[in-house]
């Protein structure tokens, strides 16, 4: 293929990402595992809940990164880079909104008026 | 975009005025990635909710009392499974095996009904013993969170069978051959969120 992205106009043909047996097998397995121990962690508990919950937000980081690139073949060069551009754009906006929501809300929840169960039987 | 070396006997050109040629959807697979991109802020919105709102049960039930994982376990099998069968389904297209590939949508569309039945189950089951999305704070954005990724698991499944019938109307034209690899896209994405939701949602509600 020529570097001039110019060069492939004219053709009927689009680009598509090519798939390949060997990486869905290779997608699918390491997705079982990267699921089946979350589970199995909490399932049968035989950590601190501090440390399973790091570790099962961990494995689906690493699965979510397992599923882009098996599963929805992500690679730098997709769409001339565009696609891994508005990847990371994405992913700055939810970091922030995510980060943003939890920190203005926990520090709303800390300033209200304490509330019994009692008092939250009252609430309509 | 490509960096052109100007030459001596060549005219300097600032402007490029040439007419390209465009096949038809050559911009579809970006256009299709940017939408699921907006797709996962919607998402992001709705995770966002229910983090902030997940531990507010107002003196109802918790993850805790509710959650059965391993009915959320045979969910997720389920919608693996489906994941794997629509890259079959890529797999038999780059063959060019119409055949092939409608069979493997078919399974593909089973598991993800298998999917929503459970779900459904599970819903049907919270609603009845009290613990409807008006029951708390948590319940509410619980509801809204995994609800919208069912409803986005169904419109797939609506799309897939409508993809079936193009296929077997018009076998794989280039056209045909987008669509599968628009809703790869999109089941594959959905199998995204969903390890999301059953992390973020279900195994840290249970240690909540």
């Amino acid at each position: 293929m020529s570097a001039d992205p110019h060069a492939a106009h004219g053709h009927d043909e689009i680009e598509m990402p090519h798939a390949s047996m060997r990486d869905y097998v290779i997608g699918f397995v390491l997705s079982v595992i990267l699921t089946a121990i979350p589970f199995w962690l909490v399932m049968t508990m035989p950590l601190s809940a501090a440390a399973t919950g790091a570790i099962i937000m961990g494995f689906a980081v690493v699965q979510i990164v397992v599923h882009m690139v098996y599963f929805l073949h992500m690679t730098p060069k997709a769409e001339g880079g565009w696609s891994l551009t508005s990847l990371v754009f994405t992913i700055i906006v939810v970091v922030i909104m995510l980060a943003g929501s939890l920190w203005v809300m926990h520090h709303l929840n800390t300033n209200m008026m304490p509330m019994s169960h009692e008092d939250a039987r009252q609430v309509p | 975009m490509s960096a052109k070396t100007i030459t001596a006997d060549e005219p300097v050109q600032f402007y490029d005025l040439d007419e390209h040629a465009h096949p038809e959807g050559h911009s579809t697979m970006l256009g299709f990635w940017i939408y699921l991109m907006s797709d996962c802020l919607i998402f992001a919105i709705l995770f966002a909710c229910y983090a902030v709102l997940g531990g507010s049960y107002a003196a109802g039930p918790s993850p805790k009392d509710l959650f059965d994982l391993k009915l959320i376990a045979l969910n997720t099998a389920m919608l693996l499974f489906s994941s794997i069968t629509y890259g079959f389904a890529v797999l038999q297209m780059q063959q060019g095996k119409v055949k092939g590939v409608q069979l493997w949508l078919a399974v593909t569309g089973l598991f993800g009904l298998a999917f929503l039945g459970i779900e459904l189950y599970e819903f049907h089951h919270l609603i009845e013993i009290g613990a409807g999305p008006q029951r708390s704070a948590f319940l509410s954005s619980f509801f809204t969170l995994v609800g919208t990724h069912g409803l986005h698991v169904t419109f797939g499944i609506i799309w897939l069978v409508t993809l079936m019938v193009q296929l077997s109307k018009h076998g794989l034209i280039a056209a045909n051959k987008r669509r599968v690899m628009c809703l790869s896209m999109f089941w594959h994405f959905l199998d995204v969120v969903w390890i999301g939701v059953f992390t973020f949602v279900y195994l840290m509600g249970v240690l909540r």
